[in-house]
């Protein structure tokens, strides 16, 4: 090297090698997200319900939250190197790990939508008192905490979309709740959860598709990429079936079948979408050297 | 607390013997990797990972008819600001008395979050196990007052151990020695307090750019912006509570 020139063998990776590690988590994640966030979103509505006197609706509802809050622990758990170590999530409290606050926000409204839906549905714990405003937080804290927890990673698609992704998953939220209630017979007011859902998931995605820019890449490529247009699909079909048939059982039932399926998808195509941009060295070197 | 410990890896004096991978293994007990041919110059561990706590990339350049090998022992860069530790839900992970982050093996309950938080691919969770493995930096030996087995085993002192503070002025002192005698693309890494990290505990002295040898070029912690995130969540799930209320107004059927 006397001429002052410099080698430029594999410029901007070591052997095209990812930089960062995939992440390790399995297919429980993503459906945990859909069920989580479901019963985030049912859990306030109950509550909702409860409070103007539909009784019939709150305890459908209800019923939604706690199979929702009820799969998701065993998701979690299934997921775990060491299952038989779950507890040691709640053996600190952790402002800085999302996982452990989301560990918490799961434990608490969990108690209290089983503690909920008994007493609307089986009439036990008279005395339990009024729920409503724990659930005011505790819900939305449940369907929104996933977007800081993936976000919250070196994974660039994640991490580069943190201030939309809690928007995607809370929309995806009241999406799947409202199509869950109506599809047990919910009537108007689930319906229009749904509808709501669907055009602020809609809305969500296509604002952090376009502000991540070339690191949203992976949201249209590969395994994301399909399961980014299936959901625009589902939710599309899924919201003009519900509009215009779903006064009809019939209607309802397809279109929250379209919307559930939906909201699963989106989950399913975020989750891929880390696995992909983990991968490509290049969504980590252009970006740090460019300053971002 | 004793003093902050750290590595400084000189990679342009590192011969690529891999003495410093095999120490490591020795040492902690780790079990062997899937030795095979990865078609990258003399690399063939690929990558850090949970049972390869060194690992040495070979870097091939040609220019015209003249070749050069760059060699570096790359290792975990027990951040001032780490991100695995901070993400870790359990308390698994954390920061010892010589400012070196360590995972309790005893605590992990393999739930992964350290895998992707950090930005350098450095911790991975064992199939096998469950839980999630990294350098300790020779915790136990640091405790009996011993060097790292990687720095007290590398033959040409490529990598050395010692008080973060010293290492940064030896790590200038030698930048130096090799800009005066032409090696201009020579630069430190990690050695910068006010980078994203907050710094690194392992500072490395590079022959080219940092991803030429698989490293991030300017990683910041993810969890400086946790705050915001948060932010996020909570206007996304007032908006939520909002649409519920809305909705179940009007009519029922």
């Amino acid at each position: 090297m006397t001429d002052g020139a410099t080698y430029e063998a594999k410029p901007d990776s070591y052997y095209g090698r990812p930089i960062l590690k995939a992440p390790v988590w399995t297919w429980e994640i993503p459906v945990y997200f859909f069920f989580g966030g479901m019963a985030g979103a049912a859990a306030p509505f109950a509550a909702v319900a409860e409070m103007r006197g539909d009784r019939a609706l709150a305890g459908r509802a209800w019923l939604v939250a706690l199979t929702g809050v009820g799969v998701s622990p065993l998701l979690l758990i299934s997921d775990l190197g060491r299952p038989e170590r779950f507890h040691h999530m709640l053996r600190v409290l952790k402002p800085t790990s999302p996982m452990n606050i989301g560990s918490w926000i799961l434990s608490a409204s969990g108690t209290i939508i089983a503690l909920a839906t008994a007493r609307s549905v089986l009439g036990w714990f008279p005395r339990l008192g009024r729920v409503a405003p724990a659930v005011a937080v505790l819900g939305p804290a449940l369907s929104t905490y996933t977007g800081v927890l993936v976000a919250d990673t070196a994974v660039p698609a994640w991490h580069e979309a943190r201030h939309e992704l809690p928007w995607v998953f809370a929309a995806g939220s009241a999406m799947s709740a409202g199509a869950a209630v109506a599809l047990t017979g919910g009537g108007a007011p689930a319906r229009r959860l749904a509808l709501a859902g669907a055009a602020g998931e809609l809305a969500a995605t296509t604002l952090m598709e376009r502000r991540l820019g070339p690191l949203g890449e992976p949201y249209h490529q590969g395994t994301a990429g399909h399961f980014a247009r299936a959901s625009k699909a589902l939710i599309v079909a899924g919201a003009a079936v519900m509009a215009r048939a779903g006064r009809r059982r019939s209607g309802a039932t397809a279109g929250a079948a379209l919307l559930l399926a939906g909201a699963l998808a989106t989950r399913w195509s975020v989750y891929k979408a880390g696995f992909q941009s983990a991968a490509d060295p290049k969504y980590v070197v252009e970006p740090q050297k460019a300053g971002r | 607390m004793s003093e902050r410990v750290g590595f400084f890896t000189d990679t342009s004096v590192c011969i690529g013997c891999k003495a410093c991978e095999v120490a490591c293994k020795e040492w902690n007990g780790l079990p062997t990797d899937d030795v095979g041919y990865t078609g990258h110059s003399y690399d063939n561990t690929g990558a850090l990972g949970a049972a390869t706590w060194r690992h040495v990339a070979f870097v091939e350049q040609n220019r015209d008819s003249s070749t050069r090998w760059l060699m570096s022992s790359d290792v975990c860069k027990h951040c001032t600001s780490a991100p695995c530790l901070e993400v870790c839900p359990t308390g698994a992970l954390f920061r010892t008395e010589f400012d070196t982050v360590v995972v309790q093996a005893d605590v992990c309950n393999g739930c992964g979050y350290c895998v992707p938080a950090c930005p350098f691919g450095v911790i991975d969770k064992s199939e096998e196990d469950g839980r999630a493995f990294k350098c300790t930096l020779c915790y136990d030996r640091l405790k009996d007052g011993m060097t790292p087995a990687c720095a007290q085993a590398c033959p040409t002192e490529s990598i050395q151990f010692g008080p973060l503070g010293e290492l940064r002025e030896r790590a200038s002192e030698r930048l130096e020695v090799l800009q005066v005698a032409g090696e201009r693309s020579a630069r430190l890494y990690g050695e910068d307090p006010d980078d994203g990290m907050g710094g690194l505990g392992s500072i490395f002295l590079l022959l080219d750019e940092p991803e030429v040898y698989g490293l991030p070029p300017d990683p910041k912690s993810t969890t400086r912006d946790l705050d915001s995130m948060w932010r996020a969540a909570a206007r996304a799930g007032a908006a939520l509570l909002g649409a519920v209320v809305v909705a179940s107004l009007g009519g029922r059927r």
